[in-house]
C-alpha cells in the first residue's frame, strides 16, 4: 500500500511552547484514520500542522511524490463569520477549486461538472441555489464537504465534523464519510468521538499524555485504548452495534 | 417639470458638473464592491481608520503645498492599510486599539498641522470640506479627473477578475489557506484596493463620509439577497443610483455633495430593510 503522508518524530507547538512531542505515523492511501484524544492534547495543531498552516517545530512530514499539499480536502470547524454570510450553496462548492485556477471571473465547464457531481455526491443537489445561512447544521457540513472534494483529489482532513449536530445527523455524516472512503477517498479525522471511532477507523492516532498508534484492533487492546475507552467512549460504541 | 430638464440641461453643459457625475459615479461603482468582504470580515472600522489617515495626509499635503494632492495621500493611505491589516491579522484583540490611536492621532495631528502652518485664511472653511466633502468633487481638476477615472476602472478590473478569490478568502479564510490559496497575497490586495477607495472617495464625500459610502450599499443588499453574487451586483447598482441622485440632489438644491449621497445611501437602506422584513429574509 501507497504511504502517502510520513510523519517523522514531530514536534508540534506555538511559539516555543511544546505541546505534543516524538510524534511518528504513517497515512496510506485508502486509511480512515482517526485522530483521537483529550481536549487540549494537540489534535487541532496537529491538524494545521499537516495542512500546513503551523511548521512542525522538530521533525518532518514527507508527502508521497504524487501528492501536494492542494491535494487534501479539509473540512474546517465552521466559523462566526459564516453564519451570516449571504452565499449560495453552489458558490461556496465551487470556491473549492480556488487553489488550482486562473484569477478568472468565470468557471470553466468542468469545474462546474465537478462541482454538480460533488454536489450529487453529498447530496445536496436540489440545494445548490439555496443560501447557505438558512441550511441546517448537517445540510452546511455537506455543502463544506463538497467543496473539499471540490479542492481534493485523493485525502480529506476532518475536523470536528459532527461538532453540534443532532444524533440522527451524526448518524447520516458518518455513513456519508465512511462511503467516501470506500470510493478510495484517504480520511484522517479529528474527533472526541471514541466510540464512531472504534466503529470506523482503520487506524487511530491517540494523542495527549500517551501516544498511541496502530489499527484499531491493536488500539482496542493497547492499555491506552483501554483506559480511554473506558472513560470516554463506551457506551456510545455499545448503542451503534 | 420642464423647467427642471432645462436647469438639468443647462448645469449639464458646464463641463465640471460632467466630469463630477462621472467621477462620482465611478467612485460609487467601486466604493461599493468591497463593502461585503469588508462587512463580512469584520473589517468595517479599517475604512474608518484609514479616512481619518488620509485626512492627515491631505492636511500635510495642504501644508507643503502640493499640486497634486493625491500622489501624496495614495502612498501614505495605502501604507496603512497594509500595515493596520497586518496588525490585525496578528493581535486580533488589540487590532481595534490600534487603529482607534492611529485614526484619532491623524485627525488631532492634521487639524494641528492645518491651524499652524496654513496660510489659507478660512481654516474652517478647509477642515469641514475635507470632512464633509463639500463641493471638492465639483471643483476637481482634469487631472484629479483623469487619476480617479484609472484608478476607479483599476479597482474595478481588478475586482472582477479576482472576485472568485475574494468571495473565497472572505467566506473561509483558514480553508482557503489550507487548500494552497495565497491568502496572504489577497488580503493584501483587498487592503490595499480599500486604501486606493477611500483616497477616491474623499472627493466624492470627505473622510468622515466615507465609511457610509463604503458599507451601506452592502449592508441594504444583505438584507435583500441571499447570494454573494446578487448582493455585489445590487449594492453596485444601489450605490451608483445613490450617488447619481444625490449628486443630482445637490446639484439642484445646493445641498453639500456628500451628506446628500450618503442620506440618499441611508434613505436606500431603510428602504431594503423594510422589504427584507417583507420577504422574511434574516436579518
Amino acid at each position: 500500500m501507497t504511504t502517502l503522508i510520513r510523519c517523522n518524530d514531530l514536534s508540534l507547538g506555538y511559539e516555543g511552547d511544546v505541546i505534543l512531542s516524538g510524534l511518528s505515523f504513517d497515512v496510506c492511501k485508502g486509511d480512515y484514520l482517526y485522530i483521537v484524544g483529550e481536549n487540549g492534547s494537540g489534535k487541532t495543531t496537529l491538524m494545521k500542522t499537516l495542512l500546513g498552516l503551523l511548521s512542525p517545530m522538530k521533525g518532518q512530514i514527507l508527502f508521497d511524490a504524487s501528492l501536494s499539499r492542494s491535494d487534501i480536502g479539509y473540512l474546517p470547524q465552521q466559523t462566526a463569520i459564516q453564519r451570516d454570510f449571504p452565499a449560495s450553496v453552489r458558490e461556496i462548492v465551487l470556491s473549492g477549486f480556488e487553489n488550482r485556477r486562473a484569477p478568472l471571473p468565470f468557471y470553466s465547464k468542468s469545474e462546474k461538472k465537478t462541482a454538480q457531481e460533488n454536489m450529487r455526491r453529498m447530496d445536496i443537489l436540489d440545494l445548490s441555489g439555496r443560501c447557505y445561512r438558512d441550511l441546517s447544521g448537517g445540510q452546511q457540513q455537506r455543502v463544506l464537504l463538497a467543496r473539499a472534494l471540490c479542492a481534493a483529489k485523493s485525502i480529506l482532513l476532518l475536523d470536528e465534523p459532527v461538532a453540534g449536530l443532532d444524533p440522527l445527523v451524526t448518524q447520516e455524516m458518518y455513513q456519508l464519510i465512511e462511503g467516501l472512503n470506500r470510493e478510495g477517498m484517504t480520511i484522517i479525522m479529528v474527533s472526541h468521538d471514541v466510540g464512531a471511532a472504534m466503529r470506523y477507523a482503520t487506524h487511530i492516532l491517540h494523542i495527549g499524555k500517551h501516544v498511541f498508534f496502530g489499527t484499531r484492533d491493536e488500539y482496542e487492546n493497547s492499555a491506552a485504548g483501554r483506559a480511554f475507552l473506558l472513560a470516554e467512549g463506551g457506551d456510545t460504541d455499545d448503542n451503534a452495534r | 417639470m420642464t423647467t427642471l430638464a432645462e436647469t438639468l440641461v443647462y448645469y449639464f453643459s458646464f463641463p465640471f458638473v460632467r466630469y463630477a457625475m462621472i467621477v462620482g459615479i465611478l467612485i460609487a461603482l467601486c466604493s461599493s464592491l468591497l463593502g461585503v468582504t469588508l462587512v463580512l470580515k469584520r473589517f468595517s472600522y479599517i475604512g474608518d481608520g484609514l479616512s481619518h489617515v488620509a485626512f492627515g495626509a491631505i492636511a500635510v499635503a495642504t501644508v507643503l503645498n502640493l499640486s497634486n494632492q493625491t500622489l501624496l495621500v495614495l502612498p501614505v493611505t495605502v501604507l496603512a492599510a497594509v500595515l493596520l491589516l497586518k496588525n490585525g491579522n496578528r493581535l486580533r484583540i488589540r487590532g481595534d486599539a490600534a487603529i482607534a490611536m492611529l485614526s484619532v492621532g491623524a485627525l488631532a495631528f492634521g487639524y494641528l498641522l492645518l491651524n499652524l502652518f496654513s496660510k489659507s485664511g478660512n481654516i474652517s472653511g478647509d477642515v469641514c470640506s475635507t470632512l464633509f466633502g463639500a463641493t471638492s468633487i465639483l471643483t476637481l481638476s482634469k487631472a484629479d479627473v483623469w487619476i480617479s477615472a484609472v484608478l476607479s476602472v483599476s479597482v474595478i478590473v481588478i475586482f472582477t477578475l479576482f472576485y472568485h478569490k475574494i468571495f473565497a478568502v472572505t467566506f473561509d479564510e483558514t480553508f482557503a489557506k489550507a487548500s494552497g490559496v495565497r491568502t496572504e497575497l489577497y488580503n493584501l490586495m483587498i487592503a490595499v484596493i480599500i486604501a486606493v477607495i477611500i483616497v477616491l472617495s474623499m472627493n466624492l464625500v470627505g473622510s468622515l463620509l466615507i465609511s457610509a459610502l463604503v458599507i451601506f450599499p452592502a449592508l441594504s443588499a444583505m438584507r435583500v439577497f441571499r447570494t454573494f453574487r446578487a448582493v455585489t451586483v445590487f449594492s453596485a447598482v444601489l450605490s451608483v443610483v445613490c450617488a447619481a441622485a444625490g449628486l443630482l440632489i445637490s446639484i439642484l438644491a445646493s445641498t453639500p455633495v456628500g451628506s446628500t449621497i450618503v442620506a440618499m445611501d441611508v434613505a436606500a437602506f431603510l428602504v431594503c430593510l423594510l422589504i427584507g422584513r417583507l420577504k422574511g429574509v434574516s436579518a
